[in-house]
């Protein structure tokens, strides 16, 4: 029912912004074309002024990766995890959601295609998924866009965020589920 | 701190020859994610460009005025700025996450202005990455597409709790950004 509504709107949103944008425009004697191409011009140069913030995050995360930090990391944080009742196969999941929005949603597919979408570790999946974003990838091209190299407090709240969402959808997916 | 863990778990376990190879695998995909964002970010950009010419961006600004009083006190109300915030946290609440990102840069962009372009984030630019990393989605289209591939009963089942998750992790990101900011201001200066 919910999703009858959602599923429409999700793909009609972006056909009505373009159209009333234009409208608009044309109505306002905007000349689009020329506006277009001065803001493309834009979105060029600030993907390339991104290239340098993003190769000095994705090296250190690939390093941290490869050479299986990450996996003892995994480790030492398993007993914590299973006190709280989340299940180990979707530890992985976790960490690489803040790092890597392409590697997480790599990982949350494996799983849901190795338990089952309909299965407790496939649902908690999918849920976290939907639910954090890639907080570092974010900070780093957000803030890299600008030129900003001191974050301040930034980092510490948007990962105090995804632990926190990660943590109630193991929660809402325990009452909803199980 | 990623990249000493990474080389000192490596140098112990005898395979040092990981850490370059995680490097360059690194360095070549943050080109190849740069790259791949030209196109959408051209797209979007000239579309808010027209937007903005046209007076929209300031429209919505004054429309949400209220709210992002609250949110954002250090920004002046009118200031194009909110526009783009608003059109970032749309965007991202509707699932287009491709098109969140070149309006949280102009967002960031007009921050920035207001931030002398200081290479410290402003008061502004915390609380609007908290609300963007925590945002809510109400419709998580990927992974719903993900679960359809795999032959789930419900793909959608999932929405609820995402959405209930999602408003914990967004309440708890708001009041942390309220109380470092105060905490920040009372240690004075950064």
């Amino acid at each position: 029912m919910l999703a009858a509504f959602l599923d429409p709107l999700s793909r009609w949103t972006v056909p009505v912004l373009l159209t009333i944008i234009l409208l608009v425009g044309l109505m306002k004697k905007v000349k689009v074309y020329d506006a277009f191409v001065s803001g493309a011009e834009e979105g060029f140069s600030i993907a390339v002024k991104l290239i340098p913030y993003l190769v000095a995050m994705m090296v250190a995360i690939s390093i941290f990766r490869e050479t299986g930090a990450m996996a003892i990391a995994l480790g030492f944080l398993e007993p914590l995890t299973k006190w709280l009742g989340i299940p180990g196969e979707i530890l992985p999941l976790a960490i690489m959601r803040p790092l890597s929005g392409s590697g997480a949603l790599g990982v949350a597919t494996e799983l849901i295609q190795t338990h089952g979408p309909d299965s407790f570790i496939g649902r908690l999946a999918s849920t976290m998924q939907g639910t954090t974003d890639t907080t570092f990838f974010v900070l780093t091209i957000y803030f890299g866009a600008v030129g900003v190299s001191r974050y301040r407090y930034a980092l510490f709240t948007g990962l105090l965020a995804d632990i926190t969402s990660f943590l109630a959808s193991v929660y809402f997916c325990h009452l909803l589920f199980l | 701190m990623f990249i000493i863990v990474g080389i000192g778990v490596a140098a112990a376990q005898g395979e040092i020859h990981k850490v370059t190879e995680g490097a360059i695998k690194g360095a070549e995909m943050a080109v190849a994610v740069a790259l791949g964002l030209i196109g959408v970010m051209a797209l979007w950009l000239g579309i808010m460009r027209i937007a903005q010419e046209a007076g929209l961006v300031n429209l919505l600004a004054k429309a949400a005025r209220p709210l992002m009083a609250k949110l954002f006190p250090s920004i002046p109300s009118n200031h194009p700025a909110l526009g783009h915030i608003i059109m970032n946290l749309s965007a991202n609440i509707l699932g287009l996450g491709s098109a969140a990102t070149p309006f949280g840069m102009k967002a960031m962009q007009e921050m920035q202005k207001l931030n002398g372009n200081r290479p410290v984030a402003s008061e502004a630019m915390c609380t609007f990455l908290a609300l963007n990393t925590s945002c809510l989605t109400l419709v998580p289209a990927t992974i719903i597409s993900v679960r359809v591939a795999a032959n789930s009963a419900n793909p959608t089942e999932i929405v609820g709790p995402t959405i209930l998750a999602t408003a914990v992790g967004m309440t708890v990101a708001i009041t942390a950004d309220w109380i470092l900011r105060t905490y920040y201001r009372r240690r004075g200066g950064f």
